[in-house]
């Protein structure tokens, strides 16, 4: 396989094989070129076992990877024009900041001089040239960040790879990086591979996301893809908050599925591939489709009965009871429309849907 | 935290039990250190502050002996003390970087053993090694001796200063196209450095002072400071003993402190 592609990184059939633990089952996936691709998935999911290996800091035990159409299995790491955005940074302390970012070129064979025009370069796009004679403990976390993507994005890698680069940051600098990512993204126009626990973050960076759990991609989608079109329980479940209600289905007629839940109550969503008549599946609302009203709006509202209504600031979490049926979650957000539909604890009311707020579920 | 009620000075006794230890640790140094400038030939008459002991030490009738036995010394002790600190950094990479090898956790042990071992059978076995093999006694048995143990003392300040170093620094140096070599020599050793340091000086030290295996593997004539100063304490102390002794405890006193400041300055950068 020599064939140029347009596919930057390529995973065919790759498996990962500690011993008799699999890390990876057989996972394939294209990420383009240019694109800003997100692997998310919790804890020990495989995500950053997936990163390592097109690093080239793991080996693959079954299947390829390839880079621009060429298998780049075997090559030892510093063969790789990939670089690593560590967790934990992982800035050299013995270096200045500029050496820590002229570190790559110079390995490339680059004279001391060029290194050093390039990371200065590289670190004024980062905003930090004022730094660069000091030594990487003598920089604040979000610094140490900014010099650890500049060290990685200096020898101008066909792939950058970042791995949690952001876990260690408060939330407002983090919200900040997110956008500043994405722009360096754009701006340079390398390809990222960006690996992260974080739903919302993966949801505001990526063009698209790969979902991932128990070392198996969940489902591959841009971010709209996989919010509001879930595939199955692990995904909708993990991704935002969501109600998961066991759900029979009645009948599919032109592409809509009519259901009923354990206690009765009817509710007909779009169908979806793979679930027909008879299957006993989950249905999956998001809170903030649905909202309260003191009557009926259509035939299909649930009766309910408030418990519980949660301040949080943008909005107002109400819990429920459903009639015969589990707990339930209501979001209206905290404006004057929001509010109006926020009603006291032990009000009976109805739950309504919003178009495309149910969504049944493979499990 | 400092005056909580886990503040070790509320227990009673503490003050005096720690003057007694420092008492015990400390009072024969300064005795010796005292009367290696007493003007009196009797080691328990004071008689008055003078440099004769020290004078003497260097143009006395037996300086030609401490001299060429302070060379011998300062020579094995240079050269062990790199050898020794070469081998020892080698071994930690090769102990803490080589992944995971059989044989392992042995290797540690085999080369942080000789710790444990009672030096006396150390040095009994490495005479009978070198009578084995039929090599003459002399400056090289003492140094090859001296290389030997001093491994496991220049062993572990390395390898403690290695484990503080994550493996994360020698990746992100090959994931910026430095190839292992480089990553340690660029990213590794530079790391190291303070360790290196500390084990060079401890390995230095040890070597200086070691007494039992050198006076077993030492040949006919040859002296090093050690073998020297008990060949004349037989005949008697006299106080330009005492001014070696001090000499020599200065010497370690400026070799820990130099090594106390380089960790001093690592840990500010």
């Amino acid at each position: 396989m020599t064939s140029k592609t347009n596919d930057a990184i390529e995973v065919r059939n790759a498996v990962k094989r500690y011993g008799d633990f699999t890390a990876l089952k057989r996972v394939s996936l294209t990420i383009s070129d240019n694109e800003f691709f997100t692997l998310l998935g919790p804890s020990g999911c495989g995500k950053t076992t997936l990163l390592r290996m097109i690093a080239g800091f793991e080996d693959v035990t079954e299947g390829g990877i390839f880079l621009f159409g060429e298998e780049i299995e075997g090559l030892p790491p510093h063969k790789r024009p990939i670089n690593t955005v560590f967790q934990n940074y992982a800035l050299f302390p013995h270096m200045t900041v500029l050496d820590n970012v002229g570190f790559g070129l110079e390995m490339l064979g680059k004279s001391k001089s060029e290194a050093r025009k390039r990371a200065g370069e590289v670190l004024e796009m980062v905003q930090l040239s004022q730094f660069s004679a000091r030594k990487p403990s003598q920089l604040s976390g979000g610094q140490q960040q900014r010099v650890a993507l500049a060290r990685a994005l200096a020898p101008r890698p066909k792939v950058l790879l970042l791995d949690e680069p952001l876990s260690a940051l408060d939330l407002k600098l983090r919200k900040a990086m997110q956008i500043e990512l994405k722009h360096l993204q754009k701006e340079t126009g390398i390809t990222f591979i960006f690996v992260t626990h974080d739903q919302e973050e993966a949801l505001t960076m990526s063009d698209r996301v790969a979902v991932m759990s128990a070392g198996e991609v969940q489902q591959l989608g841009d971010a709209r893809d996989i919010y509001e079109r879930p595939r199955n329980m692990f995904v909708a479940d993990f991704i935002g908050e969501t109600n998961l209600l066991e759900v029979t289905v009645d009948r599919i007629e032109a592409g809509r599925a009519a259901c009923h839940l354990g206690g009765g109550h009817r509710l007909t969503c779009d169908a979806v591939d793979g679930i027909g008549a008879g299957a006993k599946v989950h249905m999956s609302l998001r809170p903030e489709r649905l909202f309260l009203s003191s009557a009926p709006t259509e035939s299909e509202s649930l009766k309910a009965r408030v418990r519980e209504n949660i301040f949080i600031g943008t909005d107002i979490s109400t819990i429920l009871d459903l009639d015969d049926g589990p707990e339930f979650r209501v979001r209206a957000s905290n404006s004057s429309r929001g509010t109006s539909r926020v009603f006291e604890p032990g009000t009976e009311v109805f739950v309504n849907m919003e178009q495309g707020a149910a969504r049944l579920l493979v499990d | 935290m400092a005056k909580g009620k886990y503040d070790l000075r509320v227990y009673p006794g503490f003050r005096a039990i720690t003057l007694l230890c420092l008492v015990i640790l400390y009072s024969p140094l300064i005795v010796v250190m005292a009367y290696s400038f007493n003007a009196s030939p009797s080691i328990t008459n004071w008689e008055g502050l003078s440099l004769r002991w020290y004078a003497d030490v260097f143009t006395g009738p037996e300086s030609a002996k401490f001299k060429a036995a302070a060379r011998n010394s300062f020579v094995i002790a240079l050269i062990a003390a790199t050898v020794a600190t070469a081998i020892a950094t080698l071994s930690a990479t090769a102990i803490l970087r080589g992944g995971k090898f059989r044989l392992r956790t042995v290797s540690f042990g085999l080369i942080s053993l000789p710790l444990m071992v009672p030096e006396i059978v150390t040095a009994v076995a490495t005479l009978i090694f070198f009578n084995a093999i039929g090599f003459d006694r002399g400056l090289l048995t003492i140094l090859l001796a001296h290389i030997t143990f001093c491994i496991p003392f220049a062993y572990l300040p390395i390898s403690a200063r290695m484990q503080g170093i994550e493996a994360t620094y020698e990746q992100a140096a090959m994931d910026l196209y430095a190839t292992k070599r480089q990553a340690f020599t660029r990213v590794l050793l530079p790391l190291m450095a303070p360790g290196i340091v500390s084990g060079f000086i401890l390995a230095f030290i040890v070597s200086l002072d070691d007494f039992i295996i050198t006076n077993f593997v030492k040949g006919a004539g040859v002296e090093t400071l050690p073998t020297a100063i008990f060949g004349a304490v037989k005949q008697g102390i006299k106080p330009n003993i005492m001014a070696i002794s001090t000499m020599l405890l200065g010497v370690s006193v400026v070799m820990v402190t130099l090594s106390w400041l380089i960790s001093r300055k690592d840990r500010k950068t």
